[in-house]
């Protein structure tokens, strides 16, 4: 069941005008803003289906940037993104994209600057709620219902154990895991939704594990 | 987690708990939370919607200047002359309207379950307040009722216009209004999916066309419709009227059709009233000034 709350019925608040053309944009631009860890230098946005139709009515785009920002939803500064964004220096475009996409909106989201980038796929569901579908180009389900991590790591034997184990020494309970790869003994991924958000001593932990190359994590 | 209107049924037979009930022990169990944190959350979400409703009735625009002012019309209307629909109808019809103008210029709304139908649950709560004097508590429980039935059609269909078309929106919010106006008017559980299958049934095949793809026209009368729909289909159940086709069916059929609907009639500006020569005027001459600002 891809609803779990009664508050992704009767909820977000939100500024309007759509829950998914809005909302859930900003939602997807908060996910990268959150997963990418800082304020980036540029950011590239592919809108497809029906974000791509109707973005400038719904007020799409300053939505997603509204979230690259850090905005939640009902956050009024919304409204002003685009030019918060310029004023910021964060050099911004936006690309309607023809192919046909599984779902009718869906957001490919690039992000960086001079240390490293990050790309993004998110798809809005409806009444704004989203996933992520997509990251540095593994595929995921990722819900952002529950506090996660990803751990960027190479393709190599006792690389998710000394994962877990850090994560069972620090008494965190792993809801859900997902574990995907490139190649063989090439870049892989690890998503772990928590039950907790994690202290910042458990990740820098994390980091130093073997094989790991990057993490990023989504907080409640 | 019941999976459909069948299962919160039985929930409520076995247990004898309301329905609202039912869905606030889940998402206390579901969550981990208790009932305060719960319901104080939910109790936000019924602020949202006042304050909406209070903004619309003192009169708003949007960006575009297609939408705004009629809940004040409406408004005016019922207090100086005999109305032929009533009071309490078209209380509910212009609280569903103020909310979706508010939702229209930008301002602060409570999605239910979507922003472009956020009008149809505030919209029949308030205006049925006026009647019954519910308590807060009762208002509350209101929105978990509402909550209940959206949760099933959210995980058994859509709610999304993008995905369904109108009927996903408008229509699930028209039908979980009306499930919910049952309960506070002390119908049964039964009553509820009757008023919510009624409901639902009306608006089957909705498409959503909206004009430039702004949440605008036709989507706030629209709201206006599913308001109405929902207080007379929650009259109807209350009467002992009964859908032929049981709640759980009546949302596999607005599935299906959603899923056979074409792209051009799922909010993407490309056909229906968008596609009027009207429609497309208007688009052009949004777009077109805005365009010459940039």
């Amino acid at each position: 069941m891809k609803y779990k709350s009664v508050f992704d019925i009767i909820g977000p608040v939100m500024i309007g005008p759509s829950s998914s053309h809005t909302a859930g944009a900003a939602r997807i631009g908060r996910a990268a803003r959150t997963l990418f860890g800082r304020q980036p230098e540029w950011v590239e946005i592919y809108l497809y289906g029906s974000f791509a139709k109707t973005y400038r009515g719904h007020g799409t785009d300053v939505a997603i940037i509204g979230g690259i920002l850090d905005y939640d939803t009902d956050d009024t500064r919304i409204q002003n993104s685009l030019i918060t964004a310029k004023e910021k220096g964060i050099k911004v475009r936006f690309h309607e994209d023809e192919a046909s996409t599984e779902h009718p909106n869906t957001a490919r989201v690039k992000i960086g600057d001079k240390e490293g980038n990050m790309e993004l796929v998110g798809i809005s569901i409806g009444g704004g709620k989203v996933e992520i579908t997509e990251l540095n180009g593994f595929e995921l389900h990722l819900s952002g219902n529950h506090p996660a991590i990803l751990v960027m790591h190479n393709d190599r034997f006792g690389a998710i154990a000394s994962i877990t184990q850090i994560l069972a020494k620090h008494e965190v309970n792993i809801g859900r895991m997902e574990v995907s790869r490139k190649d063989v003994g090439k870049e892989a991924i690890m998503i772990i939704e928590i039950d907790q958000n994690i202290d910042e001593h458990v990740e820098e932990e994390l980091k130093r594990a073997d094989h790991i190359l990057q993490i990023a994590k989504i907080v409640e | 987690m019941f999976r459909n209107v069948a299962e919160l049924l039985e929930i409520t037979k076995e247990e004898k708990l309301s329905i609202s009930e039912v869905m606030i022990r889940q998402e206390m169990e579901v969550h981990d939370k208790s009932r305060e944190e719960i319901v104080d959350r939910m109790e936000k979400n019924l602020q949202v919607m006042e304050k909406a409703i209070e903004d619309g009735l003192k009169g708003v625009k949007s960006h575009s200047g297609l939408t705004g002012g009629d809940a004040v019309l409406l408004q005016k209307y019922m207090q100086e002359n005999e109305t032929l629909s009533g009071t309490l109808l078209l209380d509910a019809v212009s609280k569903a309207v103020a909310t979706n103008e508010v939702n229209a210029a930008m301002g602060t709304i409570c999605a239910t379950p979507t922003a472009g139908s956020a009008g149809c649950v505030p919209g029949a709560l308030f205006a049925v307040k006026e009647r019954l004097n519910p308590t807060r508590e009762q208002m509350i429980r209101f929105l978990f009722t509402s909550g209940a039935f959206g949760f099933v059609v959210a995980n058994n269909a859509f709610i999304s216009g993008a995905a369904g078309g109108c009927q996903a929106e408008v229509g699930s919010a028209a039908a979980m209004a009306s499930a919910a106006v049952v309960e506070m008017a002390g119908g049964t559980p039964e009553q509820s999916a009757e008023a919510f299958a009624i409901t639902l049934k009306n608006m089957l095949g909705l498409v959503c066309d909206p004009v430039a793809g702004l949440v605008e026209v036709p989507c706030v009368k629209r709201n206006a419709a599913g308001a109405s729909n929902a207080i007379v289909s929650a009259d109807m159940a209350l009467a002992g009227i009964k859908s032929k086709i049981p709640c759980d069916e009546v949302i596999g059929a607005m599935y299906r059709i959603g899923r056979s609907m074409p792209t051009a009639l799922r909010e993407t500006a490309e056909g229906g009233l968008a596609a009027t020569p009207t429609g497309q005027a208007l688009a052009r001459k949004i777009y077109g000034s805005q365009d010459e600002k940039e």
